[in-house]
């Protein structure tokens, strides 16, 4: 694995595969009676948010928490960004305190990149969402949870465990994934897209034309206008949030419109196969892209999405910090 | 897996051509009549079967324990089955190497006031064995921990004693001790000793 974690499609198979087994070890470590493990003890881990965000920054948090490291939390409002401080400062304060891990989310598309970039920080960067651009750890966590539903039953390689962690060594190969709304604002969108195809899935995107990117040609995905053609064959359905905050309400004539047509209500979920599952990367809108109905049945595994998170953020800090870092293997 | 100085699935090297010499210390048959002899010796000591639960520690603990656990139920005439035990998250020398791949821990019961037997392949410098105590003591309080090995080949770094041995096996820290199982390495199970011949020191 390389040394940050920017974008979902730095990760090969083999990679975002292991990321996966290790996140299906340590969720086992929620239900234990010490939920904590000593691995990054002495480690400092940042969390450096220039945008609101609660659930993830709280599952950062907590997987660096369960983890034994120390955590700062960062947020833009109330600190020195809000009196004009750069990214580049900000970053030479959190070396000088000796980061060994930084988590960045920030409303520039590219701004963790050029974190990582610029050698501004020794410590790994973790991308957390970065404008429109990304949000590997989501992708990851998205893929945790279809594998864990979609693989569990497949002949498991030898030697596999069972269970909730099904799914072992394995990709999400020949599965169809269909991700429906704002794909053009949708970090998660395109960070799914990428790591999706790389385990092998064939993911379709949905959206209103105004909704899908330029270029939208070259994604390794296929699109389409319309949901209702896309529900049969599907074996995981991800609903995105419709971001009014990053739109001038001028994409779709009402929204009205669009959840008729783009939103997933109990009679579109009654199309889907059997063993479907229905995800969305919070928060929701309720009665937009997805009803109530939907979003608490049992196809819904929108919660569960959240515990895997914290999983999936764990199994990337450690694989990324919990080794030998470069520093100390000049040492 | 012991320390790194014992690691048989040195990057896992199947038929490495190696000048070094390996000398077979014990076969199939042994390893099997060591096993049955530990097994007798775990149930002896703690008279009986129903408090003990058998920890292996990835990797070959694991397939030793299933095999001292399914003979033990042959000897109590019930079944019995055998956990395995990840440590890796408890080592001293993750800082050492890159991060390392998780193994599966899971348990068969309740490690409450139970008596744990760990099972272990090579002991050396008994570091797993410290990390395998710490990973334990989160799952819960046994009543007793007792470790047993296949192999102990001394140079111990910590004071940490095997009570259960399937064979002492003297050897110089230049020797690797190779432990192979039908279960972990699609091959016959044998135990050799790897390593440069110091001059007829043998």
């Amino acid at each position: 694995m390389k040394k940050h974690l920017l974008s979902a499609g730095d990760l090969t198979r083999d990679d975002a595969v292991r990321v996966l087994d290790t996140a299906a070890e340590l969720l086992g470590v929620a239900q234990r009676p010490i939920k904590k493990l000593p691995t990054l003890r002495g480690r400092t881990v940042v969390n450096l948010f220039f945008e609101d965000s609660t659930r993830t920054r709280i599952s950062f948090e907590a997987a660096a928490k369960r983890l034994s490291a120390d955590v700062i939390n960062f947020s833009a409002k109330g600190s020195s960004v809000s009196k004009g401080e750069s990214l580049k400062d900000t970053a030479l304060t959190l070396q000088a305190m000796g980061a060994d891990a930084v988590v960045i989310r920030h409303h520039f598309s590219g701004a963790p990149h050029r974190l990582a970039a610029a050698g501004w920080t020794n410590g790994a960067v973790v991308n957390a969402g970065d404008g429109t651009h990304e949000h590997p750890t989501q992708a990851l966590l998205d893929a945790f949870t279809m594998r864990s539903h979609l693989m569990a039953d497949a002949a498991p390689e030898p030697g596999a465990p069972a269970g909730p962690s099904g799914g072992m060594g394995r990709d999400l190969a020949g599965k169809n994934i269909t991700i429906v709304g704002d794909v053009l604002h949708s970090r998660v969108a395109r960070s799914n897209a990428l790591l999706l195809h790389t385990l092998g899935a064939n993911v379709t995107l949905v959206a209103p034309p105004t909704l899908l990117p330029v270029g939208i040609d070259t994604w390794p995905v296929e699109t389409s206008y319309s949901l209702d053609d896309s529900l049969e064959k599907a074996d995981a359905v991800m609903m995105l949030r419709v971001q009014h905050e990053r739109m001038n309400a001028s994409y779709f004539p009402s929204a009205r419109e669009y959840s008729r047509r783009y939103g997933l209500d109990t009679t579109r979920m009654n199309r889907l196969p059997d063993h479907a599952i229905v995800l969305h990367p919070g928060p929701m809108n309720r009665g937009m892209e997805i009803t109530a109905d939907v979003a608490d049945s049992g196809r819904s595994v929108i919660v569960e999405q959240v515990t895997n998170g914290v999983a999936v953020r764990m199994a990337v800090l450690y694989l990324l910090v919990g080794g030998s870092t470069n520093d100390e293997g000049e040492a | 897996m012991a320390t790194p100085d014992n690691v048989p699935d040195a990057a896992a090297d199947p038929v490495r051509p190696t000048a070094d010499p390996v000398r077979t210390v014990l076969d199939a048959g042994e390893i099997s009549r060591a096993l049955t002899r530990i097994t007798h010796e775990i149930l002896e000591r703690n008279h009986g079967s129903a408090e003990v639960v058998l920890l292996g520690i990835p990797k070959r603990g694991v397939p030793l324990a299933r095999r001292i656990a399914r003979r033990m139920g042959e000897v109590e005439g019930r079944e019995i089955r055998s956990g395995a035990l990840d440590v890796t998250m408890y080592r001293d020398d993750l800082r050492l190497k890159p991060a390392r791949a998780l193994e599966h821990t899971e348990t068969p019961d309740d490690v409450d006031d139970k008596i744990v037997v760990l099972v272990d392949d090579v002991l050396m410098s008994g570091r797993t064995i410290r990390a395998a105590l710490d990973a334990l003591g989160e799952l819960g309080r046994p009543r007793a921990v007792q470790l047993a090995v296949l192999i102990d080949r001394g140079h111990r770094e910590l004071p940490i004693r095997a009570d259960f041995v399937g064979k002492n096996l003297p050897t110089a820290l230049t020797e690797k001790v190779r432990v192979r199982l039908g279960e972990s390495d699609d091959t016959e199970d044998a135990v050799a000793i790897v390593g440069p011949a110091t001059g007829g020191a043998a």
